[in-house]
């Protein structure tokens, strides 16, 4: 794992809603071209992690569901401060606060999330919106506070994409920003490594719960050519994974509370907590990549230990 | 005749079946008209009960503000908008339950705005 303690990332294990990737460039992030097309990556990106947190849904009230509400961001920022190596940057992705009707509780939301998580020891911070966030006022009150709904960035080689699948309340990415990440794509070499960072799923996961985004297929029409695609995102609150083709998606968990597998349950209701056994449910996933031995192991890891 | 249909009425209510009664009315001879109210952050009623090959009629209403009517399984997808009635019209050629949900994000218990069609012989 890199340079990072294990114990460390353990104790973001213990918490939930936390991702470690590294190696990003390298398979499982995608397929890879073979050890030959690894080795000539190795010369020119490094590895790196980032942290993914999802979900925390600051101003939810539930005791039932979460007693911690209040807590729980802290303690998952206290955690990510306590890494003896930090990581690059960390990514929220979406449903950062929960939704009100009354926009200035939604700006007090904003506010006071925004000033927890200012207290991270890593400044490169990531936002994504969710629809808690964005749909009801389509994404006003969040531009205010945390930028722009869709945008990209580079780190290390790695070309990250912020998709907002949200602001609108029919869920769907529409024309416009379609063509803008159209745009973009053009100009990326095809074995690009490329991050795509959402909230809801580009797949149909489980459209009966609205677990979808609406045009998501012109999405993954427009990243199917490229090599390594691999997308990060949040929504359902609990860890997933799937492949559309070569592009892995993987969802991170919740920092509230955990929601049932999609369809178990005739409603999409939280689960409650379970005061004697707190955080069942949550548990983290590990994706470490040994480049150099073109090894790679995904460890699912659970939330209580021992 | 009036006397009849009054007895039916009295009957139905005595039933227990009221509420059904008073939302489902037929439309052309052959297909069922439903009525389903969409409210945060509810579905009234919240299971409909078919046959499968009955053509079905759902008229949508909206109490409070916009909401979505989504059945993927039967591809239905409506927009429910206040002081309309949207009419959505398909016959279900399948029996089983099937869920859905509001797609128009509402507020704080969307999540939970769902309700089932169930499909019988």
């Amino acid at each position: 794992m890199n340079d990072i303690d294990r114990r460390d990332f353990m104790k973001l294990a213990g918490l939930g809603g936390v991702v470690f990737a590294s190696g990003l460039g390298f398979s499982p992030f995608g397929t890879n071209g073979g050890p030959k097309a690894l080795k000539a990556r190795m010369i020119s990106q490094e590895d790196f992690y980032f942290v993914q947190l999802s979900d925390t849904h600051w101003g939810f009230d539930g005791p039932k569901v979460n007693p911690d509400a209040q807590g729980t961001l802290k303690k998952a920022v206290a955690l990510v401060n306590s890494l003896n190596e930090q990581p690059d940057f960390v990514v929220f992705t979406g449903d950062l606060t929960h939704t009100t009707d009354d926009p200035k509780v939604r700006r007090d939301r904003m506010a006071e999330f925004q000033e927890i998580v200012s207290t991270l020891k890593v400044k490169a911070v990531r936002f994504i919106a969710g629809e808690h966030d964005a749909a009801l006022d389509r994404g006003e009150a969040y531009r205010r506070f945390f930028g722009e709904l869709h945008y990209t960035f580079d780190h290390k080689g790695a070309h990250f994409i912020v998709l907002d699948n949200v602001s609108d309340p029919d869920a769907v990415i529409g024309a416009a920003q379609l063509k803008w990440l159209q745009a973009d794509l053009k100009q990326l070499k095809r074995d690009t490594p490329i991050v795509v960072l959402t909230h809801r799923p580009l797949f149909d996961l489980y459209p009966q719960w609205d677990w979808a985004t609406r045009d998501a297929a012109a999405v993954i029409d427009a990243l199917m050519p490229y090599q390594n695609v691999t997308v990060f995102y949040g929504h359902i609150h609990q860890e997933h994974h799937h492949m559309t083709g070569h592009i892995a998606h993987h969802a991170a968990k919740s920092l509230i509370f955990p929601l049932p597998a999609p369809g178990s349950t005739p409603k999409r209701a939280p689960m409650l907590w379970d005061p004697a056994a707190p955080y069942k449910g949550l548990g983290v996933r590990d994706v470490e990549a040994e480049v150099r031995k073109s090894k790679y192991e995904i460890t699912e890891l659970p939330v209580t230990k021992g | 005749m009036n006397r009849t249909i009054a007895l039916l009425f009295m009957l139905t209510a005595a039933s227990g079946a009221v509420t059904l009664a008073a939302s489902v009315r037929t439309g052309s001879p052959s297909e069922k008209v439903i009525r389903v109210t969409a409210k945060k952050f509810e579905f009234s009623p919240g299971e409909i009960t078919v046959k499968k090959g009955e053509p079905l009629v759902l008229e949508l209403t909206s109490a409070d503000r916009e909401h979505g009517f989504y059945l993927p399984d039967f591809g239905v997808e409506a927009k429910i908008k206040p002081g309309a009635v949207t009419r959505v019209s398909f016959t279900p050629g399948k029996i089983g339950k099937f869920n859905f949900a509001c797609d128009v994000f509402c507020g704080s218990g969307h999540e939970e705005m769902s309700g089932a069609l169930v499909v019988t012989e």
